[in-house]
């Protein structure tokens, strides 16, 4: 009797006082469990080959992941390869145009769409529909709009227009607005779509309200609609910008960084230096920066996003 | 018990046709353009025929820069295939080292092959630590200058004999509105710094950059010289007349629009089948014409290790293949079709073209390493970067690149 008294107790207790051991790991129990495969895929893929990529940065690693620590030798090199800057000064001046153009005609598409016109749903299946293509395909396509020979340029010449140029592809100083006009093509759409989500979901009588007070449309639209769609703006921002850092497989399809290395991207420096120049070392010391530059982005605006929501309320 | 033994019949007589029946074996390789797959089923059709098993062609596109990086990594990831044919060179030296690769020594023990191969050093690659883990099947060398007869025909002017001749009849084919020099957008490019340094530079200038990996003598006069043949080829060419592939430039000397193209020899094939007639409609010559060693890489085969528990029969018929590959029946058929030199000296080449013979009087004089023999693929891809910018960017002087590309050399491994 004794026994089961204490016993009850201690139940009694803990139930009263729950661990933080208890806290973290009991509570919701069938929810923690179902997100298990979701964790383990964080920690091992993203968190362990972010580590594994780190540490072999540091190594001479050639083909295989065997080498020695060399401490920064591997940046050393990195930094003082003209290809490497090329790279990122092209991937900078990409990711700038590109950001600013897919934003601001996305919105500009969604706001032309969002005036209660015919065959919406038919106009928002044809924008929409580069984006289901993927980036190879997009880089294929308009390889041979934009050769000079064959493509556009070939085209109107042979139709009389002796003097027409378009050979931005094969032009080391424009290559890189070739490779945003096939960008954009593929990508505002998609960009237009969400855009066009946020605005349907402004309350109409805001609309009705501006309108009583007499503002124009167009000033609604920037200082009003414009700031309400906080959401949707960042969602888009974020995948915009993910699709900038990553750019590959359109430059691999388009112009395989040609003419010469004029239109090298970072992501590609890894995979060649990685795969064909079978060099880890060098190619986790590109891959790392990669992720710094990244993070040099994300840890201040995660920071204002989510760290200063306790002074704001 | 009437219906188990049924069963157990029926598994002896599946176990036992699978015994008997052919076996599969997966062979990639890049050999892609028309030339070279028509010499590729040369291979095919002696394995089918010999061994009666079936030779499952994986032709993977994207050569040296595309195709190699797929192989390897099907290798490292333990998906490896039956046989892979890889550059002879240094590509494969970490999976050799790393025991992914067959060892091949006791499988062609009885063929005494050092006794045949045209050169010893082509072995080299494959050996590590007594043993064999590759087969070279043929030398191939990138030192051919094609010319295009047609051209010079319509420019009234003799096909010219050597390097110096052909640069100075750029103008006069400009002035037809011919291309001087006929190019392939891609890694076509990767292998023209090369010859030309084997064939203006010289054979101990080859040996002292790739070898001795002696940055001055990057700095030297000699290779000053092959830096401004770099320079006045890139005035000749541009990236709006480049064609995709390097068989539309075989194409293109064949109808005189182009009148010159340095590549290797495996174009001739792709100039065979489109008809042409070496000494008629082209002319090759090896070494620039000025040149006197070729430089000497090839295709080797490889057999990776195949995982624990597979079918002895496909284990067999690696070493079915790997035997066959350098008989001399194979060697003769295979290389004849793709224009390249067969590894074997005990073999009768009469039946070789005009190009070849070329090339044969030019192999007693012994081959020139190439410099996927002699320079990690790191290295190679450094070289690479540098010449695609020297290529296409004018604003790079001789100077900067003769310089950077002796910086790469003195820390090349």
């Amino acid at each position: 009797m004794a026994d089961i008294a204490v016993k009850s107790g201690e139940e009694a207790r803990d139930v009263a006082r729950p661990g933080l051991l208890q806290k973290t790991f009991l509570k919701n129990l069938p929810a923690k469990i179902a997100a298990l495969p979701m964790m383990a895929t964080v920690l091992v893929v993203f968190v362990g080959c972010t580590i594994w990529t780190i540490y072999y940065s540091f190594t001479n690693s050639k083909l295989l992941p065997t080498g020695k620590f060399v401490g920064f030798e591997q940046y050393e090199r990195l930094f003082a390869a003209n290809r490497w800057n090329i790279s990122v000064t092209n991937l900078l001046t990409y990711g700038a145009m590109s950001l600013v153009l897919t934003l601001g005609l996305g919105f500009l598409l969604a706001v032309l769409m969002d005036q209660k016109i015919r065959f919406e749903s038919a106009f928002r299946t044809i924008m929409l529909y580069p984006f289901a293509l993927s980036f190879i395909v997009t880089g294929l396509v308009w390889q041979w709009i934009m050769n000079p020979t064959l493509g556009l340029q070939g085209a109107i010449r042979n139709l009389g227009w002796e003097g027409f140029t378009f050979d931005w592809i094969s032009n080391p100083r424009m290559v890189l607005f070739a490779l945003l006009i096939a960008g954009l093509w593929q990508g505002v759409g998609f960009c237009m779509v969400l855009m066009l989500a946020g605005l349907r979901g402004v309350d109409e009588e805001i609309w009705k309200a501006a309108r009583v007070d007499g503002i124009p449309t167009w000033r609604t639209y920037i200082s009003i609609v414009l700031p309400m769609m906080r959401g949707v703006l960042v969602t888009a921002v974020v995948l915009i910008g993910s699709g900038i850092v990553r750019l590959y497989d359109l430059v691999v399809a388009l112009t395989n960084g040609g003419p010469g290395i004029s239109s090298e991207v970072p992501a590609k420096y890894v995979v060649n230096y990685m795969f064909s120049g079978g060099n880890i070392g060098q190619a986790m010391a590109a891959a790392t920066m990669m992720l710094v530059t990244v993070l040099i982005i994300m840890v201040p605006w995660a920071y204002l996003e989510f760290g200063g929501k306790g002074k704001r309320a | 018990m009437k219906k188990f033994a049924v069963v157990a019949a029926m598994a002896t007589a599946l176990l036992g046709t699978t015994s008997a029946m052919a076996v599969d074996l997966e062979v990639t390789h890049w050999w892609t353009s028309a030339g070279e797959a028509a010499a590729v089923a040369e291979f095919a059709k002696i394995f089918e025929a010999e061994t009666g098993n079936h030779w499952v062609d994986s032709a993977l596109a994207g050569s040296g820069t595309g195709a190699n990086p797929v192989i390897i990594s099907r290798i490292i990831g333990g998906n490896p295939m039956g046989a892979t044919m890889m550059n002879t060179g240094r590509d494969a030296e970490e999976l050799i080292q790393a025991g992914l690769m067959r060892d091949l020594t006791d499988i062609v023990a009885d063929m005494d092959i050092e006794s045949f191969y045209v050169d010893p050093t082509q072995l080299e690659p494959c050996k590590y630590e007594g043993g064999l883990y590759c087969l070279p099947v043929n030398i191939h060398s990138w030192d051919w200058l094609w010319l295009s007869t047609a051209a010079y025909k319509k420019i009234g002017q003799p096909v010219p004999t050597n390097w110096d001749e052909y640069v100075a009849s750029w103008p006069a084919l400009q002035e037809a509105g011919i291309l001087p020099f006929g190019l392939a957008s891609g890694w076509p490019i990767n292998g023209v710094p090369g010859v030309l340094m084997a064939g203006i530079g010289g054979s101990d200038l080859v040996l002292r950059i790739n070898r001795d990996k002696d940055p001055e003598a990057v700095r030297g006069p000699e290779f000053r010289k092959v830096a401004e043949a770099m320079d006045s080829l890139r005035k000749v060419t541009s990236p709006e007349t480049m064609v995709p592939s390097f068989g539309d430039v075989g194409n293109q000397i064949l109808k005189g629009e182009a009148a010159g193209n340095i590549h290797g020899d495996w174009l001739a094939g792709d100039l065979q089948i489109a008809g042409g007639v070496p000494g008629v409609d082209y002319e090759c010559l090896p070494g620039l014409g000025v040149g006197t060693q070729l430089t000497g890489g090839g295709d080797s085969f490889y057999f990776p290790v195949l995982p624990e528990g597979t079918d002895p029969a496909v284990l067999e018929a690696q070493a079915q293949l790997a035997r066959l590959l350098i008989s001399p029946e194979a060697q003769l058929k295979f290389n004849m079709v793709k224009g390249s030199m067969p590894i074997r000296t005990d073999i009768d080449l009469s039946g070789a073209n005009a190009c070849m013979k070329k090339a044969i009087a030019l192999l007693d004089n012994g081959l020139l390493p190439s410099g996927d023999f002699s320079l990690s693929s790191d290295t190679q891809q450094q070289l690479q970067d540098l010449d695609l910018e020297f290529f296409a960017d004018e604003s790079v002087t001789v100077d900067d690149y003769i310089e950077r590309r002796a910086e790469i050399i003195a820390q090349a491994d």
